[in-house]
């Protein structure tokens, strides 16, 4: 076999930038067959999110993103994530103001003016794949489980759908699916990262506001962004064992 | 009674063979399948790298300007089935007069720091933003506007 000079060198330029398992995965990107990516060993991930509060401008593109990626149904009340706007009066209360008009699908028309004295900010929410998830616990058939790299999925072929989970996750991040009456949760775009892509919410987020992280990767830039940022899960009384951390978390968000 | 306990022992073995599914319980409390069938969907999106493999003016001007972190497909929407049948499957244009103010409309929700323009004092009030604004490099001297001097935001 003769290599030549470019070859070698986006070779090696794979080898330096993408773990062995994504590039022999990338090969298959490229040539646009992704769903024959090579097989996927679930004891070499544990996968979690990270928010930055900060950075999130409302814009719901990964609200769309999600619901076009995996099928979700468009009318309100459906989403597998969605965005939340908080308006916090004097900057500090018990009882903040908290809207998300179709989830913010269409974004956030504006409702408050400056200089009123608040403040206010956006939170995206989504499953949080807590490590020790209520859900799971209560499902009475092993429906929903927690996957061995780390994702809360959903088995919809046996789901019952009796609703016990839904009742249970303390985020309100499930709903029943009114076309087959099965539960419907994020996913963390599971057929997406098992072939080395990003979820559609990160792929579309514009200013990395939400980056997916893989904790049994040591060169995974999340390791950095813990390390970097004062982090906060959501209801840490609940002692759910959340993997989705959140940079720059006001106490007032629920 | 014995044998009303075998009886039993019977039942309860024959229903949990019709009842468990096949593969359960075999890496956790759930069906091995499932994890297969979660991975099954086919890719709505295609992600940026997936677009560089065609196209490269657009990439590569987006690399070096302010809309370097935005993803193809946060303007564009999801287009897997162009990227795997890019002649079947023709893009539209985004209107950049509901696009851009989709991220840019001036909120005091957002993040201070983001660049956001009032679009009743910003532009030209055509309501589009494409005339001054190349979308993929927004920042790079805006163009002249077509007839009067820029109005400053
Ligand atoms: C397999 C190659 C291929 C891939 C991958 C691909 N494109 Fe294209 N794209 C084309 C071709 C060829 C055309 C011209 C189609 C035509 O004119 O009929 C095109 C046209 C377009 C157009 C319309 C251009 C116009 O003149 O209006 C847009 C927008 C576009 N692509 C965006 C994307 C984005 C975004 C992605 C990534 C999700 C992508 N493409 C991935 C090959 C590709
Ligand atoms: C900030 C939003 C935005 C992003 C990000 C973006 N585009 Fe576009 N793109 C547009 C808009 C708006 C147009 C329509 C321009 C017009 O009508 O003149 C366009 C037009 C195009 C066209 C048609 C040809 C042309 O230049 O008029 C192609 C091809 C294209 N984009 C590809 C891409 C690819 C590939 C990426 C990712 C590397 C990308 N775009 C990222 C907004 C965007
Ligand atoms: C999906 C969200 C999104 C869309 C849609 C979008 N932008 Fe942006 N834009 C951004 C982000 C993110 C930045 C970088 C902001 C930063 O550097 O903090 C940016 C930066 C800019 C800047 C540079 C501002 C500066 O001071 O550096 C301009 C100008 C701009 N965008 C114009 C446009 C125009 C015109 C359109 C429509 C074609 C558009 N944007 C569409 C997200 C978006
Ligand atoms: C008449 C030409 C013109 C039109 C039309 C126009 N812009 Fe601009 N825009 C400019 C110029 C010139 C600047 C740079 C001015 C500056 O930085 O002070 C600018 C700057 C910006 C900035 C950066 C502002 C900042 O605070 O850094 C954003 C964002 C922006 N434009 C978005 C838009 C959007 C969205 C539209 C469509 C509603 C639009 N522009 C339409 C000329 C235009």
């Amino acid at each position: 076999m003769t290599v030549d000079r470019r070859q070698l060198l986006a070779g090696l330029g794979k080898l330096l930038v993408l773990t062995p398992a994504a590039a022999a995965a990338w090969e298959y990107l490229e040539a646009g067959r992704p769903e024959e990516a090579p097989s996927y060993r679930l004891a070499d991930h544990w996968w979690a999110m990270v928010i930055d509060v900060e950075a999130c401008i409302g814009c719901g593109s990964c609200v769309r993103a999600c619901k076009t990626e995996n099928g979700v149904p468009l009318e309100p009340y459906y989403f597998r994530t969605w965005v939340e706007r908080y308006h916090v009066p004097n900057g500090v209360s018990e009882h903040p103001e908290v809207d998300s008009p179709n989830g913010g699908y269409d974004g956030f028309p504006e409702r408050y003016r400056p200089g009123d004295g608040a403040k206010s900010f956006f939170v995206p929410k989504l499953c949080n794949h807590c490590a020790h998830s209520p859900c799971t616990q209560v499902c009475p058939v092993g429906a929903t489980f927690d996957s061995p790299d780390g994702v809360v999925l959903v088995d919809k072929s046996y789901c019952l759908g009796c609703r016990y989970c839904v009742q249970a996750c303390p985020y309100g991040c499930r709903y029943i699916d009114p076309r087959t009456n099965t539960v419907d949760k994020c996913s963390l775009c599971y057929h997406r990262i098992t072939k080395g892509l990003t979820t559609a919410c990160c792929e579309t987020c514009p200013t990395d506001a939400r980056r997916l992280g893989d904790l049994k990767d040591p060169k995974d830039p999340i390791h950095e962004f813990l390390r970097a940022h004062k982090v906060q899960v959501l209801k840490p009384q609940m002692a759910t064992g959340s993997k989705t951390w959140y940079a720059g978390l006001d106490g007032s968000v629920r | 009674m014995a044998g009303l306990f075998v009886v039993g022992l019977a039942l309860f073995l024959v229903a949990r063979k019709v009842l468990v599914p096949v593969g359960f319980g075999e890496l956790g409390h759930f069906r091995t399948g499932a994890i297969a069938d979660n991975r099954a969907p086919k890719l709505v999106h295609a992600g940026r790298a997936a677009c560089a493999e065609c196209h490269s003016d657009e990439p590569d001007r987006l690399k070096s300007g302010a809309h370097r972190g935005v993803g193809c497909e946060a303007c564009h929407g999801a287009l897997g089935a162009h990227a795997a049948a890019e002649t079947d499957v023709k893009p539209a244009r985004p209107d950049t007069g509901t696009l851009c103010l989709g991220c840019h409309r001036q909120s005091v929700s957002k993040p201070a720091g983001f660049p956001q323009v009032d679009p009743k004092e910003h532009g030209d009030g055509s309501g589009s933003c494409g005339g001054c604004h190349d979308p993929h490099a927004p920042a790079e001297e805006p163009k002249a506007p077509p007839a009067e001097e820029a109005k400053k935001p």
